[in-house]
């Protein structure tokens, strides 16, 4: 049995290696928000308030652009509704928190987190306290998120354009899933996944991000069918 | 207004993050739902990964002689036969850059 501050610990070491990742990408993402003409405080209060990288990036992209607000704050809540997911599977390692520990941890579900926090979960299913491992790695990425977001936002006219540090963010993501690529099942769901997200790319609102998974899901659901 | 569109766009966001998590009850879920959400991290992230390979800035396929692709291909060996995400991020970031600025 983890003590509640071991279990703190490894949450925040199982995603501190994603920080090669997260840090550039922050630094980007604040850097778009100036040159696109916002002001600082603003961009960086999104970090805060929405706390969701990609989707920060679309919302101001889209509103510069001369969108809607309206089209702005769907296109947010289709890029983020992944997060369900994400709910749905740690739903099950965090039903005994009282209500008002689940509103506030739900805050910091973001994608490196669940993943490695869920890995720990598979692996630790009869532990008590589960949540402070949880509460390391995604309280660890907030951290990192906003210094790494007001460090572009102060900076970002410094880094070249030509470094394309962009390329990290589907660079931490294959970290994550690299290991499953062993299973035939996961890499058919992964595939579908994938492919799925290219063909509907253009669908309106960025959909394609919740789209893809639900197909890959349904997949998957066939899988585990034929497998019985 | 751009402050009260974030806020929105904060709050509904929020909602994706704890909808889950607090307000529906595990048990509605079945054994087969259960099962297939399993499969959750698999599903999803590549639907980040491969546009983040093979779309670029304005929204259009790259070429297959991309770097991108060489990089990509290199850090799922060195993710694969290391286990490490640290390598797996830096070798895939290196052999990009090895390929657009030396080559």
């Amino acid at each position: 049995m983890f003590t509640k501050k071991q279990l703190l610990i490894k949450g925040l070491l199982s995603v501190a290696p994603h920080m090669f990742s997260v840090i550039p990408f922050g630094i980007v993402c604040g850097a778009i928000g100036i040159k696109l003409g916002f002001s600082p405080i603003l961009v960086y209060a999104m970090s805060i308030i929405i706390f969701g990288g990609a989707s920060q990036i679309v919302f101001l992209q889209l509103l510069s652009g001369g969108a809607s607000a309206v089209i702005a704050i769907t296109s947010v809540g289709v890029i983020n509704s992944r997060h369900l997911l994400y709910g749905a599977v740690l739903s099950e390692y965090l039903e005994k928190l009282s209500f008002i520990k689940k509103l506030l941890i739900s805050y910091l579900v973001v994608d490196q987190g669940f993943a490695e926090s869920n890995k720990f979960f598979q692996k630790n299913k009869n532990e008590p306290n589960l949540h402070y491992h949880l509460l390391g790695s995604g309280g660890t990425l907030w951290i990192f998120w906003q210094l790494s977001t007001l460090s572009g936002i102060i900076v970002g006219s410094f880094v070249p354009e030509e470094l394309g540090l962009k390329f990290a963010v589907p660079l931490t993501f294959i970290a994550i899933v690299v290991h499953d690529l062993k299973k035939l099942d996961h890499v058919i769901v992964m595939i579908t996944c994938g492919l799925s997200s290219l063909l509907f790319f253009d669908a309106p609102f960025k959909s394609y991000i919740i789209i893809s998974p639900i197909i890959a899901l349904f997949v998957a659901a066939l899988v585990l069918r034929l497998k019985k | 207004m751009t402050w009260l569109s974030i806020i929105i766009a904060g709050i509904i966001t929020y909602f994706t993050r704890m909808t889950m998590v607090a307000l529906v009850d595990r048990d509605l879920l079945g054994e087969r739902i259960k099962a297939v959400l399993a499969y959750v991290p698999s599903a999803v992230f590549p639907a980040i990964i491969f546009p983040g390979i093979f779309i670029n800035d304005y929204g259009t396929f790259i070429e297959m002689n991309d770097p991108k692709i060489f990089g990509a291909i290199v850090a799922i060996l060195v993710g694969y036969f290391s286990k490490n995400v640290i390598a797996t991020i830096l070798s895939g970031l290196f052999s990009y850059w090895i390929i657009i600025f030396l080559l």
